[in-house]
């Protein structure tokens, strides 16, 4: 049986015993990260979680097939955004992490400065998103170029966005800048129909986004982002063309947003008729049907798999809670690194 | 030989360049060209592959070198203008004064500004923007006013783990001269008294330090003596040594070559009121440019800037209040 502990190796599929497990694996972090995003909602619905709470429903497949074929051990570097908590998670971000920003807690990377999905730890390959849609590729591409500086061939770096985030400037100019520097960046569009409440067709003229690859003279390919074995192909060949020196790679992943924008958000301006469009489906079942189809777990394994997922949801959870919260009188309010050049500390001689 | 405030920022980048290979510089015209007024000129001979172009692009400019710093480098951001940081702002101010707060990764950039203004120049390469990354909390904006301080300040300003706003002034760069580059400097985050005097305190940074000096001669020949103090770094604003220097003439004059709304003079004259109301003989008064963008024809520019004229004006006006 598959559990997903730790951050593996990218697997290649090419016996179909690593077919196998290559698939089965990446089930695991969808499960986690659809049974975890599900805990968190219904601690937001309860009131136990302040500020907003954003779901990757539908959208696990392809952000865990980017997540986990990257390479932490190796220098590689996973940017997620609001989506990504299975990509985060297949990349080596810790359950209880995630678990600590939304709670608030300062064991947590952000102490309670800062919450839910802006959230990392850049040390280890994984930059701390901003809200601000668009400016983590630039990020991204200069963490590469200090890698290249150091003379760590061999990295990559994956970064995801929304097909709203594609229409910034700040991503023109980071995908622009990766492509004149031929860094191994892959990012990851998830076209999933909707920015907010704004649907594709007043956010982008072109007939596929991936078409814009061959503006910035680099490698595109769309795909069908619910069916996770696509997926994990294409982010599997991606990788391996970013990593041998062939310049950035820009996937994207046809899929629907399986929820409100936020957990506010009942998000009744999508139609109904979306959910019966190919990439309407729920990438999650589907990867659990082609589990079964293909006798690659029985029906008493996954359900073995789902309840101990759901035990370590709960577990992480009721650690975080446990956590002491941010105390306002113990924090330093300084926001340099330099403490001494913090107004109000400067030393008079 | 004479040094210029301009060699001094390069011999700065030269020298940081050679002691710290995580230093490299990135911007426009950078590289081959030197930059747009020659500041890396050399550099990227000297140092291969170091000294890069970038494309139009300060947004990705800035953020690169904050992905940069993040994984231990410290990257030299060449701003073309300071007018252009309009559109790395989101980078500046969100992410890269905000990263250290927020995860405890310090993001030691220098983002360098030519700054102020220039006869000609016109609404679009004349800005001074020290206030607007001054409110902003995790940035450092330091302000050279001498040839010894853009050289010094420089090299703390890379050595600084935090994000540093480097406003060096485009009037300074070739006419400022000294004799040899500093062995030493002021500590960052200290004013300078850059004239003594007994009868106001003018405050200012950058070229309008100058300005003061002038207008500071001038009202000597009328028998005033004017304290000029350098501000030299905006942020962090050395309180201290402004409250000492009312203490001793009892009035002030904030000179900012700013707009007028809000900013560095504004935050001068609010600490010195509340911290030192009664040092005060007079009520504290500031000047600034014009509400206006920055106007092109000459005639109209000097009329928008404070100047040695306008500042001597003031200073006169505040004597006798
Ligand atoms: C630059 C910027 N403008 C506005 C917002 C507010 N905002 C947050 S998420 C969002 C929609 C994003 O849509 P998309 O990029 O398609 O990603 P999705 O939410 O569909 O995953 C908006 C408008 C933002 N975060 N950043």
């Amino acid at each position: 049986m598959s559990h997903p502990t730790s951050n593996v190796a990218p697997l290649s599929a090419d016996s179909p015993a690593s077919q196998r497990e290559r698939f089965v694996s990446a089930f695991g972090w969808m499960l986690l990260a659809r049974t975890f995003e599900d805990k968190i909602a219904a601690l937001y619905r309860a009131g136990k979680i302040v500020g907003g709470v954003y779901l990757g429903r539908g959208q696990e497949a392809f952000s865990a097939a980017l997540g986990m074929q990257l390479n932490q051990a190796q220098g590689d570097i996973f940017s997620g955004l609001i989506r990504d908590q299975a990509g985060r998670m297949a990349f080596g971000e810790l359950l209880i992490d995630s678990a600590r920003t939304y709670l608030g807690s300062v064991e947590g990377p952000m102490r309670g400065r800062d919450g839910n999905i802006h959230r990392g730890r850049p040390r280890q390959g994984m930059p701390a998103m901003i809200s601000h849609l668009g400016a983590m590729v630039s990020v991204v591409n200069g963490m590469l170029i200090a890698k290249r500086f150091r003379g760590e061939r061999d990295v990559v770096g994956g970064a995801t966005i929304g097909d709203g985030g594609t229409s910034t400037g700040a991503f023109h100019e980071g995908l622009n800048q990766a492509a004149i520097e031929k860094l191994p960046l892959v990012i990851a569009v998830a076209d999933n129909q909707f920015a907010y409440s704004t649907p594709t067709s007043q956010q982008y003229a072109c007939a596929d986004l991936a078409d814009r690859a061959i503006g910035y003279g680099i490698r595109g390919y769309s795909i069908d982002g619910t069916d996770l074995e696509t997926c994990l192909e294409t982010f599997s060949e991606a990788i391996a063309r970013a990593r041998s020196g062939e310049g950035p790679q820009l996937v994207v992943g046809k899929l629907l947003r399986l929820a409100g924008h936020g957990e506010h958000d009942d998000a009744r301006y999508i139609p109904a008729d979306m959910r019966e469009k190919p990439y309407g489906a729920d990438c999650v079942p589907m990867a659990q049907h082609r589990i079964l189809e293909e006798n690659w777990m029985s029906e008493d394994e996954i359900e073995e798999q789902v309840r101990i997922t759901q035990d370590r949801v709960e577990e992480a959870v009721a650690k975080a809670q446990s956590e002491p919260d941010p105390n306002p009188f113990r924090e330093s309010w300084h926001a340099l690194a330099t403490k001494h050049l913090a107004e109000g500390t400067i030393a008079m001689d | 030989m004479a040094i210029t405030y301009l060699d001094a920022i390069r011999e700065a980048q030269a020298r940081a360049l050679e002691e710290d290979e995580s230093v490299y510089i990135y911007g426009q015209d950078v590289a081959g060209f030197g930059g747009a007024f020659k500041a890396t000129k050399g550099l990227a001979e000297r140092f291969p592959g170091r000294v890069i172009d970038a494309p139009i692009s300060e947004d990705a400019i800035v953020g690169s070198a904050i992905g940069a710093a993040i994984e231990g480098m410290r990257p030299i951001v060449e701003m073309q203008f300071a007018d252009f940081s309009s559109i790395a702002f989101n980078q500046i101010v969100n992410q890269a004064a905000t990263h250290f707060w927020r995860t405890g990764v310090s993001c030691p950039i220098t983002i360098r500004l030519p700054s102020g203004g220039t006869e000609g120049s016109g609404p679009f390469h004349s800005q001074s923007l020290e206030s607007i990354y001054a409110h902003y909390p995790g940035l450092i904006v330091m302000t050279p006013a001498t040839v010894e301080d853009a050289y010094g300040m420089m090299l703390e300003a890379i050595r600084i783990d935090d994000p540093v706003i480097f406003c060096e002034h485009k009037l300074l760069y070739y006419h400022l001269k000294a004799d040899a580059l500093p062995k030493t400097i002021l500590p960052v985050g200290k004013a300078r008294i850059a004239r003594a005097g007994r009868h106001a305190t003018v405050v200012a940074c950058s070229a309008m330090v100058h300005e003061a000096l002038r207008a500071a001669r001038e009202l000597a020949e009328e028998g005033w003596e004017i304290e000029v103090v350098d501000l030299r770094s905006v942020k962090p604003i050395d309180t201290d040594t402004i409250l000492a220097s009312v203490a001793r003439t009892g009035r002030l004059l904030a000179v900012g070559e700013g707009f007028p709304w809000g900013g560095m003079t504004s935050e001068i004259v609010s600490r010195v009121a509340a911290e030192g109301f009664h040092l005060l003989d007079a009520p504290p008064q500031r000047l600034n440019s014009k509400d206006t963008p920055i106007p092109y024809h000459p005639n109209l520019w000097r009329a928008h800037r404070p100047t040695w004229q306008s500042i001597s004006a003031a200073a006169r006006n505040l004597i006798r209040l």
